[in-house]
């Protein structure tokens, strides 16, 4: 790890810190006001939410609650699905895009309502800009919020004591949305937009080349079908052309929020990589800081929340040591360039006139160590917005994004689901520590009974199995197999990302791989519905049985949950519990292709 | 249940109003009117025939103008409507393919070149649409842009010095040069003899 990656890990980690601590207090105290619920609202809001028939005082207990939710994503997704299906008659579509196809529209649907934001679809030749603001745009806030209303009811259940509601999710929802993720998302565009990222409802512009550029495209007949020699290989012809395209549309807008709610899906194709999304290496700095500053935030307002501060330190600093050794890992990796490229004569050394490295898949203005920094935070997170392709790093860079992923994203982890996800592993710990020194567990002053270790459990391995069957299924099938584009083990570990992504809701991809397919699009829907909804349910159900119980005082015998021996006592689960799952399946991808690159020397 | 859903449904309508039509109309009446060249797409050139984005790559072949990265977007490289890497794994024999035809074809055009090949130059961006090179990608094409426009070296060269962007701060990112505005102030400051 050169100097520079070392500065620019230090640099991103303090001023995440010092962002975090105060975007922290007022999370907490804007999630949680005190009073009755309908009090800290407006009148207008009030009004409004009455409208839609919500009574805010109402309290849910946790099946209400969780179904409110689920049939709240449910019509989001059907909303979503409709606008792709109906585009092509709908207005705000300036290159006349026609209807999606109903199984990418499916599957789009449900990645953005789960916060996946998985895109098997190129977004300047698919979505118009009407299907991109109110299907897209709308669920990359309430996915996001979503997760945050999930966390909300878990530290209710441990701030509540014998209590039978975990609030109301009408008016959580509402809350995070318009006071949280709104005015984070309208001062973040406009910064993004002063660097260059484009927001306007032009059509796309045309410029004139400096160059003619000659180039071929294949053949087409009188009906559009592509020509086919004797051999059945398309006919390609030659063309020139005089002019680009340059893509415009409301893209800062989307961006903002596409960070901020750890979403991950690009207005465009090439996602944080495109200079229209990505403009600069200070653009890059705040995308990354804008990826943890809510999941870090989350961990200290928990602690707040809770009443005991140090509590939401311990888990922030689990997730910074897991973050900061793996992302060493990752800048490292990348920092070193193909070993078969050296030997080619192309001068690979960083120097003060080039960057070196690995640079194939990364943009020239990023470079390797912001690259490499940038894919370790966003799979750490489950954002998966990228800013080089993941397919083209190196098998040590690859293999820290899949870990990443693995764990369960809960190193900082999506937006609110972090937190709940983390939160679900301290469980974990307290019960094994409970078991190793022979006392009653308890985290909080709660108790931790059967019926909450159940719910853990089923928490911790719903996505286990959903990845691994899915790459399973996909193996063994021609439809899965289909889609690879690299050879050998890199096309093994391309279906083991897609499961990966999709199963912890992440969204990034080793993007070579076709998954614009009815097979992968149907299967990875399938996998990112219940990778969101089989945690949620049964952390929804763990938060109504701590919210029913006593909370009791410390005694001598609680395990302290705030000191170094906890932080390590929980990295360890998160880590081995996490890992353990893949750990085949990882010496079968990367693992091998690690060997063999270097093998090749 | 029934009353569940009135609820959900409303909600969802008024919430997609607000963040998914007020909120990007918002934004951009206020890019509009306070960061008009930026929230249009950066344009270069005259308003009614621009030449380009000062964020967006171009593909450029001449002699006389400096080269930029490949780019793996199809059919033509730089097509701002297909944005996208070469996805190729490291252990992927096509890489090493492409990557040995990218250094062959450099070196053929510029045979005389000492300098080893950069490794910018020989590798695919992320986006397809990178509009960098590193300096030393510059300086390796400075003796062939130079022999084509019948100018000095050293001042191509020095031309090159001048559009070198250092890291932001010492430390964001990478040192770099826009290839089109390069070859636009080639343009201007030496125009080619016709």
């Amino acid at each position: 790890m050169s100097s520079h990656g070392v500065m620019l890990l230090l640099v991103y980690l303090t001023a995440l810190l010092l962002l975090a601590a105060p975007t922290g207090a007022w999370l907490a105290r804007t999630l949680e006001p005190a009073g009755a619920p309908s009090r800290a609202l407006t009148a207008i809001e009030r009004t409004l939410l009455r409208l839609c028939g919500v009574e805010a005082d109402e309290e849910f207990a946790w099946p209400r609650y969780a179904v409110a939710l689920i049939v709240f994503n449910l019509l989001g997704a059907a909303l979503v699905y409709a606008l792709q299906r109906l585009q092509g008659m709908l207005p705000l579509n300036p290159q006349a895009f026609a209807a999606v196809s109903p199984d990418s529209s499916l599957n789009t649907a449900l990645a953005f309502v789960t916060n996946t934001d998985w895109q098997g679809y190129s977004g300047e030749s698919t979505m118009s800009t009407l299907t991109q603001m109110l299907a897209l745009g709308v669920q990359n806030f309430l996915s996001a919020a979503t997760g945050l209303a999930v966390m909300l009811a878990l530290i209710r259940g441990f701030r509540r004591s014998e209590a039978a509601g975990l609030g109301n999710p009408w008016v959580d929802l509402w809350r995070i949305t318009v006071r949280i993720l709104l005015p984070l998302s309208l001062v973040f565009a406009l910064v993004l937009c002063g660097c260059g990222v484009v927001q306007t409802f032009r059509p796309n512009a045309q410029v004139q080349l400096l160059e003619t550029l000659p180039f071929q495209q294949p053949a087409v007949d009188a009906q559009g079908q592509p020509v086919l020699d004797a051999k059945g290989v398309p006919v390609m012809k030659d063309v020139t052309t005089q002019t680009q395209t340059v893509p415009l549309g409301p893209v800062a807008s989307q961006e903002a929020i596409k960070m901020l709610g750890t979403n991950g899906g690009g207005y465009f194709n090439a996602n944080s990589a495109h200079p229209f999304e990505n403009p600069t290496p200070l653009t890059d700095f705040m995308q990354m800081l804008s990826i943890f500053l809510l999941p870090a935030a989350a961990c200290l307002a928990f602690g707040r929340l809770v009443g005991d501060p140090r509590q939401g330190r311990a888990l922030l600093a689990v997730m910074t040591l897991i973050f900061v050794t793996m992302a060493a890992v990752a800048i490292h990796s990348e920092e070193t360039a193909h070993p078969a490229l050296a030997a080619m004569g192309v001068d690979v050394t960083a120097s003060a006139t080039q960057a070196g490295g690995n640079l194939e898949g990364k943009e020239l203005r990023f470079g390797a160590a912001h690259s490499a920094l940038f894919a370790t935070i966003t799979t750490a997170a489950s954002c998966g917005a990228v800013n080089a392709m993941h397919d083209a790093l190196l098998p040590l860079g690859g293999l820290v994004t899949l870990v990443m992923m693995q764990l369960g994203e809960v190193v900082f982890g999506g937006v609110g689901s972090g937190l709940y996800g983390m939160l679900v592993f301290a469980v974990t710990t307290v019960f094994i520590a409970g078991l190793m020194i022979g006392r009653t567990p308890e985290y909080l002053g709660k108790k931790i009974t059967a019926f909450e270790m159940k719910m853990v459990s089923l928490a911790i391995l719903a996505t286990p199995v959903l990845v691994l069957l899915g790459t399973a299924v996909a193996v063994s099938t021609d439809a899965g197999r289909a889609g690879i584009a690299n050879p050998g083990a890199h096309g093994f570990s391309e279906m083991l990302y897609a499961f990966t992504s999709a199963g912890n809701n992440n969204g990034s991809a080793f993007g070579g791989l076709s998954t614009n397919t009815p097979f992968y699009n149907l299967l990875l829907g399938v996998t990112m519905w219940f990778g969101r909804f089989a945690v949620i349910v049964p952390v929804l159900a763990l938060a109504g049985a701590l919210a029913a119980r006593r909370r009791s005082a410390a005694h001598v015998g609680t395990l302290p949950t705030h000191g170094v021996l906890f932080i390590l006592l929980l990295t360890g689960t998160v880590v081995l519990v996490g890992l353990l799952n893949y750990v085949p399946a990882l010496a079968l991808g990367p693992v091998i292709e690690h060997l063999q690159l270097w093998r090749l020397q | 249940m029934l009353r569940e859903l009135r609820v959900a449904l409303s909600l969802l309508l008024l919430l997609s109003l607000l963040t998914g039509v007020a909120y990007p109309v918002l934004v951009t009446g206020i890019a509009q009117v306070v960061f008009p060249f930026e929230a249009n797409g950066s344009l270069l050139g005259p308003v009614q025939a621009p030449v380009g984005s000062a964020l967006l790559g171009q593909a450029f072949g001449d002699a006389g103008h400096f080269w930029s990265r490949p780019s793996a977007t199809a059919p033509q490289p730089y097509n701002g409507l297909a944005s996208g890497g070469a996805n190729l794994g490291p252990t992927n024999p096509a890489l090493l393919e492409a990557v040995h035809s990218r250094v062959n074809a450099l070196r053929a055009s510029d045979p005389g070149n000492p300098l080893p090949v950069p490794l910018d130059l020989v590798t695919t961006s992320a986006s397809g649409l990178d509009p960098h090179i590193s300096p030393a990608a510059a300086t390796w094409q400075v003796q062939r842009v130079a022999r084509a426009r019948h100018l000095q070296p050293s001042a191509v060269q020095a031309l090159v010095q001048e559009l070198v962007e250092p890291r932001t701060f010492g430390l964001f990112g990478e040192a770099r040069v826009n290839v089109l505005q390069l070859n636009l102030a080639l343009e201007r400051r030496f125009p080619a003899k016709s």
